[in-house]
């Protein structure tokens, strides 16, 4: 091989070093750390193919021709190839680096607004896995779906890699020249053309920064968008206290609570935790039952709905009304309203309910709502006398709020208007996600300089002249805020993997300053870690800080060292508010309840296949929210709680509402789920929509899902689905009226991971009622007959040491699907595509299933996640030929992959149906990037073998390890499966049940724990913990009969 | 003298019951080396010569015990920690393993592959062994130096062959005694 | 067992008038050793031949992409492959129960139809037995780990399974067929020997011929043991499809759990073993003008069997039905239920016409002795057998406990190719068989001869 300059690699390398970075530096070749020039020529024609040719039309010809090929490529994910890489050994071997052992890094996601603190699993220098930060003041623990799928973008193969200006790769330095000339050429103007545009940002640095901008530039504007953000929210606080306000709930102490359609369990920026608090208040144990209760009034079903003890699907418009009429029910002054027909008792028993628990009493507004409703909720609140009980007021985390829908709409007026000289579009891809009326697109183009930073060459990318490949959270500094405002300092995990830049350098080279991320961040808390400086700004002046216990940070240096170490900063959660109810803030409220226009009800058109007069709410997608994780593939193939669909989004219609269009029920077929195509018509456009009829969807109202329609998210996310956005207009983001819907005689097949929704009388599912369970706590024991371990022919086997066990509170669990992605994500599960999925043989260790129960309209569902139940009979063990899977000595039901040769035998004979067959070669061997992402503690299977759950048995390893070593017993709680981990709701506990004190033993004793389908007599060691349901019996008269899946 | 020449004599005999009687006839005669060949099974016609083999159902008995042996014992020692047993460098070893919570010798599950074994020896044995008592194969036998025999022999021709090894034989007396039985003809077996 | 009860004083005889050794073994033999072909056979080769490249493209796309190429998933992880594999072992008893059973219940006209039978038998085990090599995910490794045989880590295979228990049970089946047949064939041999009029054909036939010379003392050995192995293979085609169906019964699936399996499945084998010795002996008589052989006696007594055959089936059909009602147990109910009236509805109830009703012709006489009714319907019954197998695999499978893992089946392309490759390989097979060897016992039908020889009716 060429040689290489030893001495200067050697010198960059230190540098690094120099900058403090944790974990190795991460690099590709020796070349790149020479930056020789062949090595820059590679990257520049690395990816993708032939583009520096794309200018002339002979070479665009043969591009276009290589990226159809690839994309027709797509399964067999041929992608990027790397060259031969030379590598050489440590010469300074770096600290605590133990190969083999990971270590873990604290950081945090930034994420719409608000940010998922975690821990990073780092194995030799390169993230593997996302997990949860117990230690987070706000949190504790916990993680969501997408912080879990975060780790694949990272390693995104189609990821943006180089800057191209106009179509062509250039070089970074020629844009932060263009950039700081620009800024320079603004300063001059005051900034009068220079417009920032990002995402919501908590950020407390990069907020100082732009505010430095903003204030060296006063005409400068900054906004910030979210296509699914709380406008509405704010502008109700500011309509109720005058001044943007983030309520903070205290869900742990609240005894009843009214969701106003919001899906505060799953969506916003409390989840986490308020899903946490929910679900240690519905923890139930004989003769002290103190739970909550739920009323949920909503425009779709949702997670937050499926934990509801009374749900009351309404249509978006409707739930004003209800508002106005229960605010006046509470003796809210100037509050009216009159509550539709269908909700007329649930509105008095609310109030009653409400009434009785003054003070432990919360009302909360959903974003889909206007801000009067949520100035109503405020309003309630207040004379429910929760406020600072179960519900406190702090600063937003988003650093200067706006409202920014408006923001985005005066934005392209100037743009139009030409007023807009500069544009830098931060991280954001307002192309796809702005409204349709705005026409961002074609408003762009009338911009002189637009900037576009972003993972992806996405659409806002295409569509400005230079766009710069965003470094991913796990590739550079910064810090965010939680919901409550805690920042979080984010360290990167790996170099940067491509030619990346963060917002932060981007904002610096605007003004002039050319300085790496550590140097930004790092000089950020420099001047406010001892709340010398008041120069935080809008990044929000903090008071000297202190760590947990109080004590002062000896130096800056202490000061970092702990914060990086724990993933948060002490002390920076807001402090509430005092807040007093504006005058006339509710007077308001009726005038703006009354959105409800003329057409209301379903208008049945002249042709019986089309109705019209329907409302039509848009959703964030449960699975690639607003489009920014299409291109995800483990999001993409993950089944979305309710519809259970994947690869695709669908249009929600309720069983009335299909009826009278003349659908029929969805068909089941060979290849995935046949339904119907129809035509969705609002104000002249017109929209292809497949038609999913969705259990407790309001009739005549339609939920569209954001996020789908994607024509630059990569090979994974193109033309996927339809695009929402194309009915969404900047005056009604959230809820359309008038629509009408035409039936087309066309079929469209979907990708559904459970095309069966009825429990077939079976008591797969358990729920009892609150009175049930006083009744008799082991009401769940007695739907199924058990055989006892004695009724069996042969002695059972006995577990001295270990034996593992979970269990699973169906109480808890609210069907967020994070355990789901942290499974596929730990255990190298392969994403098979949408074809594979329709033939029925997906691959996920863990699924979650669903049931609805109750009538079509006003149905109750239940989540139940599945994965293997290691029987301690196991029925697969004894069929299989080869003894490809026996049971080890602590009752693990192991799968011995190298001996499997795949008879599919095991699975046939699995009750549970857990078992995932390889039946192509579906993991990915080729890919670089993808390889890297792999757990390198988990085989990676190939084709022809069978697969299942094994109670993540690399982790049991690795505690008994270490325990060995340490010379103990493994403790409980020492070994957390992936799915128990990533649970917000702490639904899923392993251990081992041979230590009678353990968390797991416990539950195993619990009187709502049973065995499903142990009536086989397959001695499951997982169990789940029935459900209990807290119903107001005002509002339904006990059942008779035993609880719900109840056979004898 | 000449008869060493000959291999023996063959008879032919136009029924199988003409056949039957000339074998009694020389088996009382005292000839000892003596065959019968024909085209289809003849009952009685073996015992007539005095011949009565009962080997092969033994044989068989044999071998379908020890087909069962080999079945019921391969499977309790790979499922017992069992005694390691070395064939010639093959080291086969038990290798016990807890499947589906069953117990290690799960006599019910064994019942069937015990069966076929020995099915599968009993029909081994009764084969090989009839080829072994046969003395098959056989590539070379005298009586097909006959062409009359090679002709009819397999299709309707009823042979008797008396042998020249046997004591009692003398080509010229044998050759009237088998013309006296009632022989269709009589024919030289050449070596 | 079920065998027709000793035949009254034969109207029809089992061989034609006028026949002696010679006549017998002429006709039999030239249709071996005749230069060329009647052009029927030719064409019945070519069909087979043909579709036997059907199955070389299949194992080829199967090793080449995966099991995945077939239209199997997660939970219905059998389709064709295992259908298919009971469908031929199914076939496959009817040559060693016509070769074992009816020899020792001595009924004379097995005789002329046991050799060509035996042949199906081989054939028929040749053919299923590439489904559980090739059903598996990796077939080059369960080829020989499913043997009695440690791996380097002291592994054996696992013999609480039923598989295990099918690769004891149909390989010794096979092996033990095969004896059968080569025993029954080497007087046969001696006479192709000896009447072989090219010198290759002598040298081949006579080295298989092994020397036999029609020694007195090789035949008494001989048939003592061909007796026994008789009395061997009969428990053997009894124990086959029983394991056979353990591969069901074994398993806890509702649809599949059911202690009736083992008999209603080995007399459903000997059902669709005996319409299929009709399907290919009908057309075979008349090509070779073997009406005087092969003579309406056996196809009624063939046509009997099935008819008894096809009664215990239905009734097998009928008790699952019952037992699913009288369990009360709510899985076996909604098995039945989802059976009759679910997504595969259509395919019980062809079932139920093809198995239950159209074998009801065969009460009459007038039916039994009509070739062309009967071939009609010995395909059906096929057809019949085969949808049997789909419904018990497949609707049991789709729809199992737990509704939410609920799923739809259909066999791909391959899985059709496969399966027709088979009968493709099967017919290539029986053809070259009717051309090389004699299709009909001689030595046997000799024995028929009045005077020739003893009949068995009057030894011992």
């Amino acid at each position: 091989m060429r040689d290489i300059d030893l001495s200067a690699i050697r010198a960059r390398l230190a540098k690094q070093d120099g900058t403090g970075q944790t974990g190795p530096a991460f690099w590709r070749s020796l070349d790149e750390v020479a930056e020789t020039p062949e090595f820059a020529a590679m990257l520049h024609r690395e990816f993708p193919e032939g583009a520096s040719e794309f200018t002339d039309p002979a070479g665009r010809r043969d591009f276009l021709r290589l990226m159809g090929a690839s994309i027709a490529l797509a399964g067999a994910a041929a992608c990027t190839r790397q060259p031969t890489e030379h590598i050489v050994p440590y010469v300074k071997a770096p600290e605590d680096l133990v190969p083999g052992k990971p270590l873990f890094f604290a950081t945090a996601m930034p994420f719409a607004g608000t940010a998922v603190p975690v821990l990073v699993e780092s194995h030799m220098g390169r993230p593997t896995k996302i997990e949860p930060n117990p230690e987070h003041p706000f949190t504790h623990g916990g993680t969501d779906l997408f912080a879990q799928a975060s780790v694949l973008e990272l390693y995104d193969p189609d990821r943006s890699q180089t800057v191209m200006g106009k179509g062509e790769i250039r070089p970074w330095s020629e844009l932060s020249l263009a950039l700081t000339s620009a800024g320079a050429g603004q300063k001059g103007a005051g900034g009068g053309g220079l417009r920032i545009l990002s995402g919501a940002v908590t950020s407390p640095t990069l907020a100082a920064q732009i505010q430095g901008l903003l204030t060296a530039m006063p005409q400068a504007k900054w906004i910030q968008y979210e296509a699914i953000g709380n406008d509405n929210a704010r502008a109700g606080s500011k309509l109720a206290f005058g001044d943007y306000l983030e309520p903070v709930y205290r869900l742990d102490q609240a005894d009843v609570i009214l969701s106003l359609d919001a899906d505060l369990l799953d969506a916003g920026a409390g989840k986490l935790r308020y899903a946490r608090d929910f679900a240690t208040r519905r923890q139930v144990v004989p003769g002290q039952t103190a739970m909550n209760r739920l009323y949920v009034a909503e425009s779709s079903p949702s997670n937050t709905g499926s934990k509801s003890d009374h749900r009351l699907s309404l249509k978006a418009r409707e739930i004003p009304a209800l508002a106005g009429a229960i605010a006046a029910g509470l003796g809210v002054a100037g509050a009216a309203g009159q509550a539709p027909a269908s909700a007329t008792a649930f509105a008095t028993e609310v109030v009653k309910d409400l009434q009785a628990h003054r003070g432990r009493a919360l009302v909360v507004a959903g974003e889909r709502q206007p801000a009067a409703v949520h100035a109503l909720a405020h309003a309630m609140n207040a004379a429910l006398g929760s406020v600072g009980t179960t519900v406190v007021y702090t600063q937003t985390p988003q650093a200067n709020p706006g409202e920014g829908f408006a923001g985005l709409r005066d934005l392209v007026n100037e743009m139009n208007a030409g007023t807009v000289a500069v544009l830098v579009i931060l991280g954001a891809n307002p192309v796809f996600t702005a409204p349709s009326d705005l026409k961002f697109a074609s408003a762009m183009g009338k911009v002189p300089l637009s900037v576009h930073l972003g993972l992806h060459r996405d659409e806002t990318a295409a569509h400005s002249q230079w766009h710069v490949p965003e470094t991913h959270y796990l590739e550079t500094w910064s810090d965010a805020r939680t919901g409550d405002g805690t920042v979080t300092v984010c360290q990167p995990l790996i170099e940067p993997m491509y030619e990346c830049r963060s917002a932060h350098e981007l904002v610096a080279a605007l003004s002039g300053e050319i300085k790496t991320p550590l140097e930004i961040v790092q000089g950020f808390w420099k001047a406010n870690w001892d709340g010398r400086s008041a120069s935080a700004g809008a990044g929000g002046a903090f008071g000297k800080l202190t760590d947990t216990t109080g004590v002062d940070f000896a130096t800056f240096e202490k000061f970092w060292r702990r914060v990086l170490h724990d993933g948060f900063v002490p002390g920076t959660a807001f402090a509430p508010k005092p807040v007093a109810l504006a005058a006339g803030a509710v007077a308001a409220a009726p005038a703006a309840a009354a959105v409800s226009p003329a057409s209301s009800g379903v208008v049945p058109n002249s042709s019986d296949t089309s109705v019209g007069g329907l409302e039509v709410t848009f959703h964030a997608d449960p699975s690639v929210y607003d489009g920014r994780f299409a291109n995800n593939g483990w999001l993409q193939e993950l089944p979305k709680p309710f519809d259970k669909v994947c690869w695709d989004n669908v249009a929600y219609i309720s069983p009335r509402t299909a009826e009278q269009l003349g659908v029929g029920e969805r068909k089941p077929v060979v290849y995935g789920v046949e339904v119907y195509l129809a035509n969705l018509t609002v104000n002249g456009h017109t929209l292809q929509v497949p038609l999913w009829i969705m259990p407790g969807q309001p009739d005549g109202s339609i939920a569209l899902h954001l996020g789908y329609g994607r024509t630059h998210a990569g090979r994974i996310g193109n033309g996927l689905g339809y695009n929402a956005n194309f009915f969404r207009y900047s005056s009604t983001p959230w809820v359309l009226q008038g629509a009408s819907l035409t039936l087309l005689d066309q079929i469209y097949n979907v990708a559904c991971t459970q095309g069966h929704f009825q429990m077939e009388n079976r008591a797969l599912i358990r729920v009892g009622t609150r009175t049930q369970f006083e009744h008799d706590p082991t009401f769940a024991q007695h739907m199924a007959h058990v055989p006892k371990p004695d009724e069996s022919m042969y002695a059972p086997w006995k577990y001295e040491g270990h034996a593992w066990g979970m269990a699973i509170d169906l109480n808890s669990c609210n069907g967020c699907n994070a355990c789901v992605v942290a499974c596929v994500a730990e255990n190298n599960i392969p994403v098979v595509g949408k074809l594979q999925v329709m033939k029925g043989r997906e691959m996920h260790w863990l699924r979650i299933d669903r049931y609805w129960e109750g009538s079509p309209d006003a149905p109750s569902v239940h989540f139940q996640p599945v994965a293997c139940q290691q029987c301690e009979n196991a029925p697969c063990e004894v069929v299989c030929p080869v003894g490809a899977t026996v049971h080890s000595d602590e009752g693990l039901n192991d799968m011995v992959y190298n001996r499997c040769v795949g008879t599919r035998y095991c699975s046939h004979n699995c009750p549970y149906k857990v078992r995932r067959f390889n039946f192509l070669l579906y993991a990915d061997w080729d890919t670089p990037t993808l390889k890297m992402q792999r757990n390198p503690d988990v085989t990676v299977r190939s084709r022809g073998v069978m697969e299942k759950c094994t109670y993540c048995v690399q982790r049991i390893n690795t505690a008994r390890q270490q325990a060995k070593i340490e010379d103990r017993k493994i403790k409980d709680g020492e070994i957390v499966t992936a799915c128990e981990a990533a649970c917000p709701t702490q639904a899923i506990v392993f251990g081992d049940l041979n230590d009678k004190n353990s968390r797991v033993a416990k539950a195993h004793a619990d009187p709502r724990s049973y065995g499903l389908l142990a009536e086989l007599n397959t001695r499951p060691r997982t169990t789940y913990l029935a459900a209990v349901r807290n119903p107001n019996t005002a509002l339904t008269p006990e059942p008779a009969g035993p609880a719900t899946g109840g056979h004898h | 003298m000449a008869d060493t020449l000959l291999y023996g004599l063959m008879a032919e005999f136009t029924s199988t019951d003409a056949l039957v009687s000339a074998a009694e006839r020389v088996h009382q005669e005292g000839y000892t080396r003596i065959d019968a060949l024909t085209p289809i099974p003849v009952h009685g016609l073996a015992e007539a010569m005095g011949y009565d083999d009962r080997r092969i159902q033994k044989m068989i008995l044999a071998g379908g015990l020890f087909g069962c042996a080999a079945g019921l014992g391969l499977q309790l020692h790979v499922n017992l920690i069992g005694w390691n047993i070395n064939i010639g460098g093959v080291y086969l070893s038990g290798y016990p393993l807890n499947v589906g919570g069953r117990p290690l010798v799960s006599l019910p599950a064994f019942i069937i592959p015990t069966f076929e074994l020995t099915i599968l020896f009993a029909a081994l044995t009764a084969v090989i062994g009839t080829l072994a008592l046969c003395g098959f194969p056989e590539p070379y036998h005298p009586v097909f130096n006959v062409k009359r025999f090679r002709e009819r022999g397999s299709t309707d021709g009823m042979f008797l062959c008396v042998e020249a090894e046997d004591p009692k034989f003398d080509a010229a007396k044998t050759r009237d005694f088998l013309k006296g039985l009632g022989a269709r003809g009589v024919y030289d077996v050449e070596p | 067992m079920s065998s027709p009860n000793p035949s009254p004083p034969p109207t029809i005889p089992v061989l034609g008038p006028g026949h002696n050794y010679a006549s017998i073994t002429d006709k039999i033999s030239d249709i071996v050793l005749q230069f060329r072909a009647p052009i029927r056979w030719f064409l019945g080769f070519v069909v087979g031949f043909t579709l036997l490249q059907g199955l070389l493209l299949a194992i080829y796309m199967l090793l080449f992409k995966g099991v995945g190429v077939w239209g199997i998933n997660i939970p219905v992880g059998w389709g064709f492959d295992i259908i298919n594999f009971v469908w031929w072992i199914g076939i496959g008893h009817a040559g060693t129960l016509i070769s074992a059973i009816l020899l020792l219940f001595r009924q004379q006209w097995r005789t002329s139809i046991n050799r060509a039978a035996e042949a199906m038998t081989l054939f028929a085990v040749a053919c299923a037995l590439l489904f559980p090599i090739f059903h598996t995910g990796r077939p080059w490794l369960a080829a020989y780990w499913l043997l009695p045989y440690p791996n380097t880590m002291g592994v054996w295979p696992q013999f609480r399974s039923p598989l295990i228990w099918d690769v004891f049970a149909v390989s010794t089946y096979g092996t033990v067929s095969a004896l059968f047949w080569f025993t029954g064939l080497i007087p046969d041999l001696a006479t192709m020997r000896d009447r072989a009029r090219t010198r290759v054909g002598q040298v081949i036939y006579g080295a298989l011929a092994l020397g036999w010379r029609g020694s007195a003392r090789h035949w008494q050995i001989y048939e003592t043991a061909y007796l026994i192995l008789a009395g061997l293979s009969t428990p053997l085609v009894l124990s086959v499809h029983t394991v056979v169906s353990f591969d069901f019964a074994v398993s806890l699936l509702p649809g599949w759990h059911a202690t009736i399996f083992p008999p209603y499945f080995v007399a459903g084998a000997i059902y669709s073993g005996f319409a299929m010795v009709l399907t290919l002996l009908i057309p075979m008589r008349s090509i070779y003008g073997l009406q005087d052989m092969i003579t309406l006696r056996h196809l009624e007594n063939m046509a009997k069997i099935m008819l008894v055959t096809g009664l215990i089936v239905f009734y097998g059909y009928m008790m699952e039905a019952f037992f699913a009602w009288y369990s009360a147990n709510e899985f076996e109910k909604y098995m039945i239920y989802n059976r009759t009236t679910g997504p595969y509805w259509y395919m019980y109830w062809t079932l139920i016409f093809c198995n239950g009703f159209v074998p009801q012709l065969l009460w009459f006489k007038r039916i039994r002795l009509n070739v062309g009714i009967l071939f009609l319907i010995s395909i059906i019954v096929n057809i019949g057998m085969w949808l049997e197998r789909y419904v018990i695999i497949v609707t049991s499978l789709h729809r199992d406990f737990l509704p939410s893992s609920w799923g739809m089946y259909q066999g791909s392309r391959y899985d059709w190719s496969f399966y027709l490759g088979t009968m493709g390989l099967f017919l290539t097979l029986f053809y070259l068989f009717i051309r090389v060897l004699p299709m009909i016992a001689m030595f046997e039908m000799r024995m028929l001869l009045p005077g020739g020889g003893n009949t068995p009716k009057d030894s011992h």
